[in-house]
Formats: structure tokens, sequence, C-alpha cells
């Protein structure tokens, strides 16, 4: 057990490296940064702001406006605002279990277990990932449609359950858990079930964190807009968009729109990384 | 570490094993053939066929594939550019992913978070990407334009994305500022899972320099995440396509932006000639098949 023994020394550093390096690191991140930056200073931007010449990345007189706009035109809305966004957080919670659930316990089988057909169903989720998404897409709506599930969320959470981004994310690190470790539970007369999820799975935590968090963040930006059409089933991301698709006059609104969508994946990530920090210090449990 | 391969003799466990996987696995399965399989195998039918979505398809045999590369200059122009594209974002945003994930993964841990989340920024909303749009805007609005014509470096706007000269390029360097994404977050997580152990034994057997530590150490360990983070970033560079239509306009000046992926969009969707594009993808899917192969390889190379 190496629970709180420091890390080894570190090797080979040198002062001038590091500072090289920090410069590097800062110029980079304040490129990386900039659509944060932009999509803050323009959600604070009054209209005139906008076509400005030459044009700011910074904002002269910042309002709230654009926020009071957007809680105007969604309260003018025929069908709640409310009923959008508890849509939308509903199925990216919902789509985000599932991705985790479904995809750690394929993960599992296909990394620990033997079957027959093991390697045929490897080899075809790994084939199947290299198409590009957009040949899904038609054929796609077509089955949807025969089984009924168009204009129903069922549209939105079947193609999750199928998604074998998880499955190839869970199982890569799964492979790297010892087989001792899980002969022995199994021995002590465990289940697969009670394996997968109390053995195997605490071991393998930056994982399905990770993979919860892009769960989570394509759930909240899926906006379903083609395969959705009834009015209180539709997607916070369709409307937001419907609002503010309405010319010139709507620039600040959509600005304001943007970040609104922005900080829930944001927050999530904050939580969800120093999750990952955590488990460091009990990665010591391997072997 | 080498698998243990028991034989058992007793069919009866064999078909319990059987039932256990396959029950474990009946959701995913299910639906994935339903949702991926299904239309996969409809678009690899179609492209041997001419169909119009209204009335039945009809077999041509190989015909789209011949039409293809002996009368499409288009899609000719298109697999050029999107094999430069590929050749060039493809090798230099792995490496950058790996590279950032390895420096980030030595800092103190709430410095990390945070400079994660910077480095995360453009994958975090949707269509970040439009930000270049206001500053390589072609007019002298743009951010770019009204700098530069300022300094007295331009003395007219540059037209930026709509130069077919360049446009192609300052795709590229999109596609690198865009690259840190699911292939980065699961470099972090893979970094944070390689055996403590395993750094402390390799420092006993003698590694002297951190150079020497990634390659004996940290890469080997590393291999099932790199193959994840590769395959996600192969098809990223092979079927770009949303970038160059947003930002450079559809079609493209000249064409200097067409991708495959665009192609295929073009008479799959707005030309409705479904048999047709369904080849176009079939091709490009063949192209990314070939690269994985190569790179799984090279990968199974590591710390040899």
């Amino acid at each position: 057990m190496s629970m709180s023994r420091p890390k080894t020394k570190r090797l080979n550093r040198s002062l001038g490296g590091d500072l090289l390096l920090t410069f590097v690191l800062s110029l980079m991140a304040i490129v990386m940064v900039l659509p944060f930056v932009y999509a803050v200073v323009n959600a604070f931007k009054p209209l005139e702001e906008f076509y400005l010449f030459p044009p700011k990345f910074y904002v002269i007189n910042p309002t709230p406006e654009n926020f009071l706009d957007l809680l105007t035109l969604t309260n003018n809305l025929w069908v709640p605002f409310t009923r959008y966004l508890f849509n939308s957080l509903y199925l990216a919670t919902l789509t985000t279990v599932i991705s985790v659930v479904v995809g750690s316990t394929t993960a599992y089988v296909l990394a620990k277990k033997n079957f027959h057909g093991k390697n045929f169903w490897m080899s075809m989720i790994t084939t199947s990932m290299l198409f590009t998404s957009s040949i899904l897409g038609i054929p796609q709506y077509v089955i949807l449609s025969k089984l009924g599930w168009v204009d129903t969320h069922w549209a939105i959470i079947a193609p999750v359950v199928g998604s074998t981004m998880g499955v190839f994310l869970m199982k890569q690190f799964m492979e790297g858990v010892p087989d001792a470790i899980i002969e022995s539970a199994r021995i002590d007369g465990a289940g697969d079930l009670r394996i997968c999820w109390t053995i195997v799975m605490p071991m393998v935590k930056p994982a399905w964190i990770t993979l919860g968090f892009l769960a989570f963040q394509s759930g909240w930006a899926n906006s379903g807009s083609n395969l959705i059409y009834t009015e209180n089933l539709k997607l916070l991301p369709t409307i937001l968009a419907q609002i503010s698709a309405s010319g010139m006059a709507r620039a600040g609104v959509g600005a304001a729109a943007t970040l609104l969508m922005m900080l829930p994946p944001i927050v999530t990530f904050v939580a969800t990384q120093s999750r990952i920090i955590e488990t460091m210090a009990s990665s010591g449990i391997k072997d | 570490m080498f698998k243990k391969k028991i034989k058992d003799p007793r069919p009866t466990i064999r078909l319990k094993d059987d039932l256990v996987s396959y029950g474990m696995m009946s959701p995913f399965l299910l639906m994935y053939l339903l949702m991926v399989i299904a239309p996969i195998a409809t678009a690899i039918l179609f492209s041997f066929t001419s169909y119009d979505m209204f009335s039945p398809p009809e077999f041509v045999g190989l015909s789209n594939f011949v039409y293809l590369f002996v009368s499409d200059s288009v899609f000719i122009k298109s697999l050029a550019n999107t094999l430069q594209f590929a050749v060039v974002t493809g090798p230099l945003s792995f490496i950058l992913c790996f590279l950032l994930a390895w420096i980030i993964n030595d800092l103190p841990p709430k410095l990390r978070a945070v400079i994660t989340l910077v480095f995360y920024a453009p994958s975090i909303s949707a269509n970040a990407y439009v930000v270049w749009q206001y500053i390589f805007s072609p007019d002298s609005y743009g951010f770019a334009n009204s700098w530069l014509m300022s300094l007295g470096i331009l003395d007219e706007p540059c037209l930026w994305f709509q130069d077919p000269t360049i446009s192609l390029f300052l795709l590229m360097a999109v596609q690198l500022w865009l690259s840190l994404g699911v292939g980065f977050l699961s470099f972090i997580a893979g970094l944070q899972n390689v055996d403590r152990q395993l750094y402390e034994a390799a420092a006993i057997d003698g590694i002297h320099n951190r150079w020497e530590e990634l390659w004996y150490v940290t890469l080997p360990s590393m291999k099932p995440m790199l193959i994840f983070g590769g395959l996600n970033q192969i098809v990223t560079a092979f079927t770009v396509g949303d970038i160059s239509m947003t930002l450079c306009g559809f079609p493209s000046v000249q064409y200097a932006a067409h991708t495959v992926s665009l192609h295929a969009y073009d008479y799959g969707i707005l030309r409705y000639e479904i048999g047709y594009s369904a080849a176009i993808s079939l091709v490009l899917f063949i192209i990314v098949l070939f690269t994985y192969k190569l790179f799984a390889f090279a990968v199974s190379r590591i710390g040899r």
C-alpha cells in the first residue's frame, strides 16, 4: 500500500526549463481561453457595442440588459421556459447515468470475462467507431420512426444506450485491473455484477468520472431538433436557438443564452476534475 | 502480465459464462445493433445502388466508386484537402494532447483542475470555434484585420477563411486549437491511473531522467488510453467538415476547404443522392481504417 507516500523525487528538473514551460503554457492558455472571454464579454455588451468599429474584445458599458431581455422573451413563450430547462436537465442526467452504467457493465464483460464471440464483438465495436457519425443520421431516423420513437424522448435515449464511446473508454481502463483481484473476489463468492460495481469500478474511478462528464456535456448540448417536434418535449438548445435567431437585434440575447448554456458543463467539469484528483491518493489499492 | 488461459472442460460452466456475459451486455448490444450496426449496414448496401429516397434503390454495382475516382474532380480535390488536413492535424494534435496532459499531471491538484479547464475550454461549448469567425472576419470590422491594418502590416482587409490560398491552413490551426478534447481528458484520467509503484520500482532499477521514465514506464502503462485517444483523433482529423462549413462557408471558395465529409453531406443531404453519398463515406472509412491499423501497430511497439 502506498496510500500516503509522496511521489518519487522529481527527475531532472531545471529552473530555466520550468520557466520556459510556464511561459509557453501561459501563452497557450490565453489563446485557449478566448471563447470564454468572448462569451462573457458579449453577454454583457449593450446592443450598440456589437457593431462598433474597430471591434472590441472588452465591454465599455456592461449591462444586464441581455439577460433581462432573455427573461422577457422566455416569459412570453407558449410553454413555460422551465419546461424546456427541465427536459434538458432531466435527459442530460438520465443519459449520463445510462452512459456510465451501461458502458461500464458492457466494458467489464469485454475486458474481464471469457465468452464465445468476445473477439468478434470487440473488433466490431472498434471498427464501427471508425465510421463518420454523419453516416448514421438518415438510417437511424428511419429506424427510430419505424419503432415509433420519433417525437418521444426515446429518440434521445436509445442512441446513448448503444453508444460505443463509453464502452471503449471503460474497457481500455478496465484491462489494467489485475485478474488476480477479480479471481479472489470470485472465490469469496461474489457474482459478476458485484465484482464489476464494488471491485473494478472504484479502481477505474478517473475513467467513469471522465465518461460521466463527457456524457453530461453532450446530453446538455443535445438539441434533438430534428427528432422532437412536440412543444413540451423540446429541449433547451432548440428553444434558445429559436429565440436568438431572429435577426441582428437579438445578438445580445443570443450571447446571453450562449453564456448560460456554457455554465452547467463548466460547473460539472470543475466538480468532476477535482474528483479525479481525489482518486490519486487511493490508487495504491492496486495489488 | 501474462494471461492465464484456463480451458474449462465442463460445458455447463462455459454456457453459464456466456449467459452472464451476454446478459450483462444485452441493453448495449440491442441498441448498438439497432442504432449503429443497422445504419452502417444500410449505408454499405446503399453505396452499391443509385437511390434518391423517393424511388426504390437500384443496384449499380461499383459504378459509384468508379465515378468517384474517374469523373468527380471535386471529390479528388476534397480527398487531397482531407489527406493534407489529417496528416498535419492528426499527429500534431495527438502529441499535443499527450504532452499537455503529461505536463499538467505534475502540477499541484488545484492548479491542475484550473489549467485543465482552460485547455479544455474550446471543447466545452459545442461551437466555440465561431469566435474565430469574428476574429478573422473578412471585412475591416474583423479583429485581425483592424489590428493588422492599424499596425500598417496590411493595406486592405485580408479575406482569411474566404481566401483559397490560406483557408485550409487556417482551418488546420483552428482544428489544433480544438484538439484538446475527449482524448486529452482520457489521457489525464489515464495518467492518474498509472500505478505509482511502477515509478518507484523504475527509480530503483536505474531510470535516470524523465524521458526514460516516459518511454519505459508511463507510455507502456498508457497504451490502452493512447489507443482510445488516437482513435478519436484519427476519426476527428479525417472527418473534418463542420468547422469548414461554419468558417469557410459552403461550398468554400474554389473548393479550397472542401472535405470528403462535406462532399458526402453535399450529395446525401442536399442532393438526395444517398447511394453516391454512402460510397463517399465508405471510401473515407477505408482510409480511416487503414490509418487506425497503422497507428495501433505503432502503439504496440512502444517501450521496446
